[in-house]
């Protein structure tokens, strides 16, 4: 796989441009036009937040198009969209529709149950989710030009980003210490090409921006999953379904800058409304979950 | 002397990458989120991302006139969101700016995502790589700018005095030339002020 590939560095920088910033899940113009007033560095532009698609259920498919093309004509930031995982053909019609970046998401529901996306064969960038590394470098072999983790969506609980966060980079650290006949060994066990896992080895991180998502619903949420070693985060409910999105917006736009400052990070803490509801992962069925989608 | 210092915007966006480049051309980089992180700098950079992020951010932290008066007495140079920043003038939509330099520019004026592109252009006299991601475009440039590259006939690298901004990512490339030209301009500037005293 060839990283210095014109087209496919093109992708990877965008996602270089997204780094530190918050990309926020909306559903109309008017949230998008909220969303980058307060200082979103991205849009994704979805029929239902995660929390809404799993309260409702039933098949969740690529937005209208309709709502797409408002969002997009709305603002002047990158506009992602959501495709089915491995449903292709979504994928070209949102790559002519002109869309920013596709995400091949686990909030819907799969179309294909053992294949992604061949995504080198794209002109637009996609971004997929993982909960650890062999997941993340076999969606880079897919031609994947940003990994975000995929959490838990829709439940408004960290911790399974931070669960995910945590694998990656631990993960990462591992195949530093390694030596070269080891790494062909570590390639088996990942179930993820060599020249990936050995690309990891030397450099300790992912080829690609490494972003998070997936119940982050505070500043602070934010905040810890930055430093925990995410470069950008994803907020989808966590926004829209609180009592004061405006607010909330911008209080996260200021922790994913600031994170590591705890007094900017008391700023933006303060005078928040209500947080969107929680849900316990861990009562949850193995059926309700939707970071287990993906292969 | 110490080792030269230059900062780094780091409010969002690329700035790691540039922090590399100053550091491949032996630069003391520092990232910049505060106000008073500014004090010791000899040069700043405005990186890539996006503007509207960076903006807002500016104005609710209180850093954009900090910014401004540095401007006033030290080299700035903006890459992509960052020439939107120090343009006098911004369309498409229109928004504030530091107005350090006489430009007009247009925000993504080559289209979406899908019209990035990586070129080749003309810089003093070398072919130079150029890597435009949802780039703007420098529709006007004032009397006192000087045009260094251009593409299809749109400036894309442009200095006035002390300040440099280029349309594209001269971070993302392998080669360091341009961030060299400007530690050159950096240390320009300090050594005609010392002249001065």
């Amino acid at each position: 796989m060839n990283f210095q590939d014109d087209q496919f560095r093109l992708k990877v920088g965008l996602a270089e441009m997204l780094k530190g910033g918050v990309i926020m899940d909306v559903v109309n113009a008017e949230q998008a036009i909220i969303a980058e007033k307060a200082g979103a560095s991205a849009v994704m532009a979805l029929e239902r937040v995660p929390a809404d698609i799993r309260k409702e259920g039933g098949v969740a498919r690529m937005s209208q198009i309709r709502i797409i093309r408002d969002i997009m004509g709305s603002v002047s930031i990158p506009v992602m969209a959501k495709v089915r995982i491995g449903h292709f053909v979504e994928a070209r019609i949102l790559e002519a529709l002109g869309v920013d970046y596709i995400d091949e998401s686990e909030v819907l529901t799969p179309a294909d149950e053992e294949h992604h996306v061949d995504k080198h064969d794209f002109k637009v960038p996609f971004v997929c989710g993982a909960r650890n590394l062999g997941e993340a470098l076999r969606r880079i072999a897919e031609g994947a030009a940003m990994i975000r983790t995929k959490g838990e969506a829709g439940s408004g609980n960290i911790v399974e980003a931070v669960r995910h966060i945590r694998t990656i980079v631990k993960e990462m650290k591992q195949l530093t210490v390694l030596g070269k006949e080891e790494l062909v060994h570590e390639s088996k066990n990942l179930q993820a090409p060599l020249e990936l896992v050995g690309y990891v080895a030397e450099n300790g991180k992912l080829p690609v921006p490494n972003f998070s998502a997936g119940g982050i619903a505070t500043p602070a949420d934010a905040a810890l999953v930055m430093q925990l070693g995410a470069e950008a985060v994803f907020v989808g409910s966590g926004i829209f379904k609180s009592a004061d999105p405006e607010t909330r917006a911008k209080a996260i736009v200021k922790a994913a800058t600031y994170y590591r400052d705890p007094v900017k990070l008391l700023e933006a803490s303060e005078e928040l409304g209500e947080a969107m509801p929680g849900l316990d992962v861990s009562k949850m069925q193995e059926s309700e979950l939707m970071q287990t989608r993906g292969w | 002397m110490g080792k030269l210092k230059i900062g780094v915007l780091a409010l969002q966006g690329d700035f790691e990458a540039h922090c590399k480049a100053l550091e491949r051309v032996s630069v003391q980089s520092s990232e910049i989120r505060t106000a008073t992180d500014l004090e010791d700098l000899a040069g700043l950079i405005l990186p890539g991302g996006e503007s509207t992020t960076m903006l807002k951010l500016l104005e609710r932290e209180r850093l954009f006139e900090p910014l401004k008066q540095f401007g006033r007495w030290k080299p700035i140079f903006g890459t992509c969101a960052g020439a939107i920043l120090l343009s006098r003038e911004v369309v498409h939509p229109a928004q504030p700016s530091l107005g350090l330099m006489d430009l007009t520019i247009e925000r993504n004026g080559y289209g979406r995502q899908i019209d990035s592109q990586v070129a080749r252009i003309e810089v003093g006299n070398k072919t130079a790589e150029a890597v435009f991601i949802r780039a703007p475009i420098i529709r006007r440039v004032g009397s006192n700018v000087n045009v260094l590259a251009t593409l299809d006939a749109a400036p894309v690298l442009v200095e006035e005095g002390k300040h440099l901004a280029a349309t594209f990512h001269p971070e993302l490339s392998g080669s360091e030339r341009i961030h060299r030209y400007f530690a050159e301009k950096v240390q320009h500037q300090i050594t005609c002020g010392a002249s001065l005293h």
